[in-house]
C-alpha cells in the first residue's frame, strides 16, 4: 500500500496564491508608473537633501552640536562628553559617511510617521469608527514580519533607498499612531468636560487641553518610533539601502567578522544616543503652553 | 413660563446603554431599576425628574453616590443630554440648542465647578482662570485682567503664575471658582465642589460661597452628600434616590415635614439647629400678666399654674419684661404697684431665627427667652428644654 498521499498535500488542492498577488502587484507598478516614479523621487530628494544638510556641517561642529545637546537633555556633563567620545569612534571606525546616510533616512523615516502618525493618532482617538478599522491595521502591521513588506516595496519601486525609507514608515509609524491615541484617550475625563462646560469647539478641545496633556505620551511615541526607525533601517540594507546596515551586511558575506562588528557597534552608539537625547525631551514633560 | 424660574427640568429621563426605548418602556410599566438593568443592560440613571431653580437661589440637590445627581446637573450645561424630557434655561429649550448657538450658553450664561476640580495641569493659574474667555477669542491682555480680578476675588491674590500642581486641593477649588466666575454666568453648576476638601478647608469654603453668592448673586445649583452642607447652604433641597427625586423644599420644611423614611433617616444626621428656627420650637408662655393685673391676682394665676414667673405684656401684647413670684408676693404685701418690680433685660430673639444662633443665649439664660415679632410684641418663648430636646 502507498501512504504518500497522506503525507504530501495533494496537488490539486494548492491554489496559486502567491502568483495571483505577484501578478496584481506588477500590475499595480505597471498601471501607475508615473505616480510611483513621482513618489520615488520625492522621497529620494527628501533623504538626499537631509543627507547633503549633514555633510555640510563639518564633522567636529556636528560632534560639539551633539555633545551640547547630550548635556541639556540629561543635565549632566559627562554625558555630553560620552557622546562626543562615541560619535568621535564612529569616525575613527571610518563610518561617518555611512552613518550620516543611516540617520538622514532615520530622519526622514521618523520625519513622516509623525506627520501621518499625529493626526491618524487623533483620529483614532476621536471616532469610533476609525477606530475600528485602524486599529486592526495596526495590529497587522506589528505582527507580520518586516520582510513581508519589504517585498511589494521593492517590486513597485525597484531596490535601493525609496522602498526601504517606505517600509520603515511603515514600521515605524505604529508606535506614533498608538501613543498619540493613547495619550488623548486617556486625558482626565474631568478636564475635557470642563474644556466643553466652557464652551470650547472641538478643535479648541482639541489644541488647548487633549494634545497637550498628552504631549508625555506622544513625546514617548516619538521616542519609539526613532528607535524603531533605526533597526528597521539597518534591516533594509537587504534591499539596497545605503548606510551602517549595507556595511554589516557587506562584511558578514565576505566573512569578515572584524569588519562587521565595527558598524554594529555604531548602530549601538547611535540608538543609545538617539535614546537618550528623546528621552531627554519626554522628560521635560509637558511644554507649557 | 414663570419669570422667577431661571432653570427647570420637565419629566426628565436619562438612560445610558442599549435598549433604551425597551427600558423605558418596562419603567414605564413599573419594574424597578435593578429589574430594568438585568433584563436590558441599560441603567436608569434619572426617572421623570422635574426640578424648578428661582433666580438667585442655592438649589442643592443631594442624594447618595450613585443616585444620579451628577447626570442631572450637567443636563443643565448639555454635558449630557436626556433621553426624554425637557431642559429650559432662561426660558429657552436648551436641547434644541445646536454646535455655536449651545457653546453660546455655555460660555455666557452658566458655567461649571467640578468634584476634582477640572484644572488644565498644563497652565498656569492665571491661564486656567482666564480659559473662558479664551475659547470666546477675547484677546490675551483683556482676558488676563479679567482673571486677575477673580483670582483676588477668590483670595488668589499674586498667585497668578503659580502651576496648579504647586497649589492646596482648597486652593485649587479657588482657582476652579474663579474659573467659573470669569464668564459673569447667571447660573453656576457646582458637583460637589468642597466633597474632595478636608472639614476645615471644607467650612471656610462654604462660608466664602455664601459672601461671594452675597455679592454676585448669582443662582447655583448645588450638589453634595453631606445633609449639612445642603441645609447650611441650601435655600431649598431636593433628595434623590435611584434616579427620582424624593422630596424637594426649604431645608426647615424637609426636616419638619419629611414626606418618607428614607428622608427621615437622611435627615437624622443633620445638625438641626442650622436648619430649624425659633419659630419650629417656641411655644406660648403658660402665664402672661397684663400691665393693670392686680399683685394677688397675678400671684394666684402663677401658683395655679405652678410656675415662678409670668410674662408681662402692655395691652398691645408689646413684651415689657418678668414678674417673678417672689416679687409678686413682695408687691402684695408691700402694696406696691406690680410692675414696678418687673424684672427687665430679658434676652430676646426673633421667630425667623436659626436656633444655632439662639442656642447658648437660650442654654444661659436664667428664664425662657422671649420670642418677639413686631413692634416687640411677644410671640412666645423658647426655654433651654425646648432648644435642645428638638436637637436630638
Ligand atoms: N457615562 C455613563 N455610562 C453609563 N452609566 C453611567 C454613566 N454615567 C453615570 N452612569 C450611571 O448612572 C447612575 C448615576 O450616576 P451619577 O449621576 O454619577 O450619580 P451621582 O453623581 O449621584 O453619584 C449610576 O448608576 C452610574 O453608574
Ligand atoms: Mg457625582
Amino acid at each position: 500500500m502507498n501512504w504518500d498521499f497522506l503525507y504530501k498535500f495533494p496537488e490539486s488542492l494548492q491554489i496559486g496564491s502567491g502568483e495571483a498577488i505577484d501578478i496584481a502587484v506588477k500590475a499595480f507598478s505597471r498601471n501607475h508608473r508615473e505616480t510611483l516614479r513621482m513618489i520615488k523621487s520625492v522621497i529620494l530628494s527628501s533623504i538626499n537633501s537631509v543627507y547633503y544638510l549633514l555633510e555640510v556641517i563639518p564633522w567636529a561642529l556636528l560632534i560639539l552640536i551633539v555633545a551640547y545637546l547630550g548635556w541639556k537633555a540629561s543635565k549632566k556633563k559627562y554625558v555630553g562628553l560620552l557622546f562626543a567620545g562615541m560619535l568621535f569612534f564612529i569616525g575613527m571606525a571610518g563610518l561617518w559617511s555611512s552613518m550620516l546616510e543611516t540617520v538622514s533616512m532615520v530622519i526622514v523615516a521618523v520625519f513622516i510617521s509623525i506627520l501621518l502618525g499625529f493626526p491618524i493618532g487623533i483620529l483614532v482617538a476621536m471616532s469610533k469608527r476609525a477606530s475600528a478599522i485602524i486599529r486592526p491595521v495596526l495590529d497587522l502591521m506589528q505582527t507580520m514580519p518586516a520582510f513581508v513588506y519589504l517585498v511589494p516595496a521593492v517590486i513597485l519601486f525597484s531596490p535601493g533607498k525609496t522602498p526601504a525609507l517606505i517600509a520603515t514608515t511603515i514600521y515605524a509609524i505604529v508606535p506614533m499612531i498608538r501613543m498619540t491615541n493613547l495619550g488623548i484617550t486617556h486625558v482626565d475625563g474631568e478636564m475635557v468636560e470642563a474644556g466643553s462646560a466652557f464652551g470650547s469647539t472641538k478643535l479648541q478641545l482639541l489644541s488647548k487641553i487633549q494634545v497637550p496633556q498628552a504631549m508625555p505620551s506622544i513625546m514617548a511615541g516619538i521616542n519609539q518610533t526613532i528607535m524603531m526607525a533605526m533597526s528597521m533601517v539597518v534591516t533594509c540594507a537587504l534591499i539596497g539601502a545605503n548606510g551602517l546596515g549595507m556595511e554589516i551586511l557587506l562584511a558578514t558575506n565576505r566573512v569578515e567578522m572584524g569588519k562587521a562588528l565595527m558598524p554594529g557597534i555604531a548602530i549601538v552608539i547611535l540608538a543609545i544616543i538617539l535614546d537618550r537625547l528623546t528621552q531627554g525631551l519626554i522628560e521635560k514633560g509637558v511644554p507649557a503652553e | 413660563m414663570n419669570e422667577n424660574y431661571i432653570a427647570e427640568a420637565r419629566n426628565v429621563v436619562k438612560i445610558f446603554g442599549k435598549n433604551k426605548s425597551e427600558a423605558e418602556k418596562m419603567m414605564k410599566k413599573g419594574l424597578g431599576k435593578d429589574e430594568v438593568y438585568k433584563k436590558t443592560g441599560a441603567t436608569v440613571a434619572l426617572w421623570d425628574i422635574n426640578m424648578k431653580i428661582k433666580k438667585k437661589e442655592i438649589f442643592v440637590i443631594i442624594g447618595l453616590s450613585g443616585s444620579g445627581k451628577s447626570t442631572m446637573i450637567r443636563m443643565f450645561n448639555q454635558i449630557l443630554k436626556p433621553t426624554s424630557g425637557e431642559i429650559i434655561v432662561e426660558g429657552q429649550n436648551v436641547e434644541k440648542l445646536k454646535g455655536k448657538e449651545l457653546r453660546n450658553l455655555r460660555r455666557k450664561k452658566i458655567s461649571m465647578v467640578f468634584q476634582n476640580f477640572g484644572l488644565l495641569t498644563h497652565r498656569n493659574v492665571i491661564d486656567n482662570v482666564a480659559y473662558g474667555l479664551e475659547v470666546r477669542g477675547v484677546p490675551k491682555k483683556e482676558r488676563l485682567k479679567e482673571a486677575e480680578k477673580f483670582i483676588t476675588m477668590v483670595g488668589l491674590e499674586g498667585l497668578g503664575d503659580q502651576q496648579i500642581s504647586s497649589l492646596s486641593g482648597g486652593m485649587k477649588q479657588r482657582v476652579g471658582i474663579a474659573r467659573a466666575l470669569l464668564n459673569s454666568p447667571d447660573v453656576l453648576l457646582m458637583d460637589e465642589p468642597f466633597s474632595a476638601l478636608d472639614p476645615l478647608v471644607r467650612k471656610e469654603m462654604q462660608f466664602e460661597l455664601l459672601s461671594i453668592q452675597r455679592k454676585l448673586e448669582k443662582t447655583i445649583i448645588f450638589i453634595t452628600h453631606d445633609i449639612n452642607e445642603a441645609f447650611k447652604l441650601g435655600d431649598r433641597v431636593a433628595i434623590m434616590h435611584d434616579g427620582v427625586v424624593v422630596q424637594s423644599g426649604t431645608p426647615e420644611e424637609m426636616s419638619t415635614n419629611p414626606v418618607n423614611d428614607y428622608v427621615r433617616e437622611f435627615i437624622e444626621g443633620a445638625d438641626m439647629s442650622m436648619v430649624l428656627k425659633v419659630k419650629n420650637v417656641m411655644f406660648t408662655p403658660l402665664c402672661m400678666v397684663r400691665e393693670n393685673v392686680s399683685a394677688a391676682n397675678a400671684v394666684r394665676e402663677m401658683r395655679e399654674n405652678q410656675v415662678s414667673s409670668a410674662y408681662a405684656i402692655a395691652e398691645d401684647m408689646t413684651f415689657l419684661g418678668i414678674i417673678t413670684l417672689d416679687n409678686a408676693i413682695k408687691a402684695r404685701q408691700e402694696k406696691l404697684p406690680l410692675f414696678s418690680l418687673l424684672t427687665k433685660g430679658i434676652p430676646v430673639t426673633g421667630e425667623e431665627i436659626l436656633l444655632k444662633d439662639v442656642m447658648s443665649k437660650a442654654v444661659e439664660a436664667k428664664f425662657p427667652i422671649a420670642v418677639v415679632g413686631d413692634r416687640g410684641k411677644l410671640k412666645g418663648i423658647v426655654s433651654r428644654a425646648s432648644v435642645l430636646s428638638s436637637l436630638s
